[in-house]
């Protein structure tokens, strides 16, 4: 079963709950966990998890490398490619990698067979066992890389899950393409938002994202301070169960920045956590 | 007329409400400055929350293209599933059939179907405004749920934003960006003669502050960070400004953690239109006016 843990909106505590759901059922059932960090662009679970990144390989995209003894400057690479990331400049054709998405389009069509592909690195996924036996891998997008869909969908293909093993997925924030790769062929979405207007509004898209893919969603309130009707009156509208409340404590915000989990703050979230669980598996 | 663009790496950490007390400051502030708004956040815009614009132009936005299968033609040779790297094509009880969503739009399948029975159809992938606001012009965007391009979209809106800041002759546009540090940030970005990077003293914040200071200096911007919530975590703060010391980046001011910014935000407000008294208003105040005269912004008497 694939959990994936979304939000619209940015910095409602995405990752301290998936973390805390993961040392949950780490505690709870075998095999423990597998725990994908798929916020390739900031990634930040392993500052909860702790774990050993022994193993890594480079991620990269298949990129044009023009011959330029057998091309004929025909312009048809330029024609195919919807990306413009190849140009053909009077006696010369030209590649942006950085504009390329690797479909292999440009390639395939030449007619003077004068394109062969390269690989371009972008990024880099790393795994290895973490604290309570949970399984982690994540992808790190290299800095001044535009693109974090490749690494992400690589990180889900590299790192699999065993027989029986829950899978917890950590995404970005936002609503496009990052966000639905990491998605993608989820079980469960847990949506965690905060009862502010920028919560309920980004709480929204990211409904609605999940419809789109047809995966069924819950809502989790993180920093609840006094009652938000508005937030209230979305989910009981959309028939959006609200599995798990957190108030707002100071202690809280405290302990999240010193890189401690919910469980290891309040230890009896690590219930909480696996009855909520349990609640969606059944 | 100059381009200050708001990221942080790390989401939630205050970006939007640090944009919206800027604007008011702009407007508003002892020292008028004439500024055009754009919140490039697109795939969650949430600037208009709290600066209660009324939307005067709306336009749709076309993104990319996705392919379409025509089964009439279609003699089921599975070569668009063989071509297609984005496992966007699948054989179903139906025929072949392409996911939009997994789509991506490099339209490899249609120059490769024998029988040209695929053809791209281009996609509204969402809109984008000019909008009055209280605190003068704002431009932003709505990427529809689960689109691609948002780059292609945060370029649309700063240009807009930033051809009404030269037509106006107005001092600055203040971009409010999104989070991370991939192709949206780096279309944020792109051209800023200011960044400022709003961090928080979290492990999780100075992680991915790093990144996106690591992405300033890579395409050589200059950069100001200021520390929000300062006080969550005060040996968090204390790296952060041994991180900037170090790497020579300037921190421009520390905002302490106040309930008056959760409470502006419900109220619809600045931080410090809403409680201009706020600890965390006074701290914004300090900031804003170190941004200005950083970017030697001249000021009106």
């Amino acid at each position: 079963m694939i959990f994936t843990i979304a939000s619209g909106k940015g910095g409602t505590g995405k990752t301290t709950i998936a973390a805390s759901l993961a040392l949950s059922l780490a505690a709870e059932q075998s095999p423990p966990p597998l725990f994908l960090d798929c916020d390739v662009e900031a990634p930040n679970a392993h500052l909860f998890l702790h774990p050993g990144l022994d193993e890594q390989q480079d991620v990269a995209m298949l990129i044009p490398s023009v011959d330029e003894a057998r091309c004929t400057h025909c312009g048809r690479c330029a024609e195919v490619c919807q990306y413009h990331a190849i140009a053909v400049l009077g006696q010369k054709t030209l590649v942006f990698p950085q504009l390329c998405h690797g479909c292999g389009s440009c390639t395939a069509l030449c007619p003077e067979k004068a394109i062969t592909e390269i690989p371009d690195r972008m990024g880099v996924v790393e795994r290895g066992p973490a604290i309570a036996g949970i399984s982690f891998a994540r992808g790190v997008l290299d800095v001044g890389e535009p693109m974090a869909v490749p690494i992400i969908r690589h990180l889900k293909k590299w790192a699999p899950a065993l027989p029986g093993q829950v899978v917890i997925r950590d995404t970005p924030p936002g609503t496009s393409c990052p966000v639905v790769e990491s998605m993608r062929g989820s079980d469960f979405l847990l949506l965690v938002t905060e009862p502010t207007p920028f919560g309920l509004h980004d709480l929204r898209l990211a409904v609605q994202v999940g419809r789109e893919m047809g995966i069924p969603s819950g809502v989790i309130i993180n920093r609840e301070n006094g009652s938000y009707p508005a937030l209230e009156g979305f989910c009981s509208e959309n028939n959006l169960l609200v599995l798990l409340r957190i108030p707002f404590e100071r202690v809280i915000a405290e302990g999240v920045a010193q890189g401690k989990t919910l469980v290891e703050i309040h230890p009896e979230y690590k219930v909480t956590l696996w009855e909520m669980f349990l609640k969606i598996r059944d | 007329m100059k381009q200050l663009v708001i990221l942080s790496g790390k989401g939630g950490t205050g970006k939007t409400s640090v944009a919206a007390a800027f604007a008011h400051l702009a407007h508003d502030g002892p020292s008028p400055i004439q500024a055009v708004l754009a919140d490039v956040d697109v795939d969650a815009a949430n600037l208009e929350l709290v600066l209660c614009p009324e939307r005067i132009e709306t336009h749709d936005f076309t993104g990319g293209s996705v392919a379409v299968i025509d089964q009439e033609c279609c003699d089921g040779c599975g070569i668009c599933e063989q071509v297609c790297r984005f496992d966007a094509i699948q054989s179903t009880m139906d025929g072949y059939r392409v996911d939009p969503i997994a789509c991506d739009g490099c339209a490899a399948c249609v120059y490769q179907c024998p029988e040209e029975a695929i053809h791209m159809q281009p996609q509204t992938a969402g809109q984008w405004y000019r909008s009055e606001s209280c605190y003068g012009p704002l431009y932003h965007a709505d990427l529809f749920p689960a689109q691609e391009n948002s780059g292609k979209l945060v370029t649309l809106v700063k240009q807009n934003a930033r051809l009404l800041a030269l037509d106006n002759n107005s001092h600055m546009v203040i971009v409010d960006g999104p989070p991370g540090i991939g192709c949206p940030v780096i279309s944020a970005a792109a051209g800023a003669d200011m960044v400022l990077v709003v961090t928080e003293p979290s492990s999780a914040g100075i992680h991915d502050m790093e990144r996106v200071l690591q992405l300033a200096r890579h395409f050589r911007l200059p950069t100001l960070v200021c520390i929000n919530k300062a006080d969550i975590y005060p040996a968090g703060s204390d790296q952060i400004l041994n991180y900037c010391d170090e790497h020579q980046i300037e921190v421009v001011g520390s905002i302490p953690f106040d309930e008056m910014v959760t409470r502006a935000i419900i109220n619809g407000e600045p931080v410090t239109v809403y409680q201009p008294a706020a600890p965390a208003s006074l701290a914004i105040s300090q900031i804003w006016l170190e941004v200005i005269s950083r970017m030697h912004l001249e000021l009106k008497p």
